[in-house]
């Protein structure tokens, strides 16, 4: 039943994810090739519609997922799933355990998750830029010239803009930006 | 009752409208709640705010919906609770639904194509650096550092080899690692003081 399974991994996906919206990506990223709802490719491209349209990462992609899985019924049971741990818990923290946080053990476990998340994190930042450079796996490299210029501009972009606007870019600028390197590119290599 | 109701329909609004202009995720978030939760409608003190911040980083789930359930508790209970949530989720839910509709039709042009193999860049970008600043901030003991090594690489093997190992037992295994250390910490502490 494809509305229950949808509901119960994005329920596990809401209830791993401790520290934003980035943590998430590599959760949601296991769960979708796991059932073959997205390829690897479009799940990343997802990812950069996400960051350009207003609302949590979280609530995007459950609701993208599940309703190409499963229309809008499939959009809502995903959507429900990723928000409601998030729910009860503060339900349950403003209500009864006030002093959750506070907990010894609470904080250890969170303490102990952190580093965790980091690296997970960096990881698929670091997996998906060499995969964007060309390795397809080990053995197979198609050199993706587009992402690669693309890659290297949008980071001197992004230091050039930090160092002289003294602040930084936003995501949703990087993206719009990255999106006209990447036509203009693909246009004068054709 | 009618007071409630009002104070439903407009943590509604309010959280609806933050929902719909806040780009790129939880914390950009914040700087609204603050405008319009704080100052406009004097829900939560600043005070109250930073306790709700600190909450939300340190529980489970995306920052936003922890925060419009605590707000929404706060104001008016399980209903205000409800109703916040629902608020600061629809407007993404909608737009994506629609976005959704067309990604068929919209991935076959090759133009989009093109614009893709940039914004794949990006996001690479984005996510290696939202990594590499949490490492940097990152508390360096050496419990954060080996957990750190030992994912970090133990990801890297498993893509290379095609290892499946979930993340959340990683996560899971972070998680009782802690609890112990803070444990034998304790322990330790209270030797000390006797």
């Amino acid at each position: 039943m494809i509305f229950w399974t949808l509901f119960i991994e994005f329920f596990k996906i809401g209830l791993f994810t401790i520290g934003g919206g980035y943590a998430m990506i590599p959760l949601v990223k296991e769960a979708v090739l796991n059932y073959n709802w997205l390829t690897e490719s479009e799940f990343y491209d997802f990812i950069g519609i996400c960051e350009s349209t207003p609302g949590p990462i979280a609530v995007n992609m459950a609701t993208f997922v599940g309703a190409g899985q499963g229309g809008i019924l499939g959009g809502i049971c995903a959507t429900l799933g990723v928000i409601l741990p998030a729910f009860l818990i503060i339900l349950i923290i403003a209500s009864v355990l006030k002093n959750l946080t506070e907990n010894k053990y609470f904080k250890g476990f969170i303490s102990g998750v952190k580093p965790v998340v980091v690296a997970l994190i960096t990881s698929t930042g670091l997996l998906l830029l060499v995969k964007c450079i060309g390795f397809v796996s080990i053995k197979e490299f198609d050199f993706n010239v587009v992402s690669t210029i693309c890659f290297a501009v949008i980071t001197a972009i992004y230091f050039a803009y930090k160092r002289i606007a003294k602040k930084k870019m936003s995501a949703i600028m990087l993206i719009v930006i990255s999106a006209l390197l990447g036509l203009l590119i693909s246009i004068i290599l054709r | 009752m009618k007071g409630k109701l009002k104070l439903t329909l407009s943590l509604f609004i309010t959280f609806f409208k933050i929902g719909l202009f806040t780009f790129g995720g939880g914390y950009a978030m914040i700087s609204q709640i603050k405008e319009s939760v704080v100052e406009k409608n004097e829900w939560l003190s600043e005070d109250e705010l930073l306790e709700i911040i600190a909450i939300a980083e340190a529980t489970p789930g995306p920052i936003a919906i922890n925060m419009a359930t605590f707000v929404g508790y706060k104001k008016c209970g399980v209903l205000g609770s409800v109703f916040s949530t629902l608020g600061v989720v629809l407007p993404s839910f909608i737009i994506i639904f629609i976005i959704s509709m067309f990604a068929e039709s919209f991935k076959k042009n090759e133009y989009v194509k093109f614009a893709f193999l940039g914004i794949k860049a990006a996001v690479a970008f984005l996510i290696l650096k939202t990594g590499v600043n949490m490492f940097i901030k990152m508390k360096k003991k050496p419990y954060g550092l080996i957990a750190f090594s030992i994912v970090f690489i133990s990801m890297i093997l498993f893509e290379l080899f095609a290892v499946s190992f979930s993340a959340v037992y990683f996560i899971l295994l972070g998680g009782i690692a802690g609890i112990v250390i803070y444990s034998i910490l304790n322990i330790g502490e209270k030797e000390k003081e006797k």
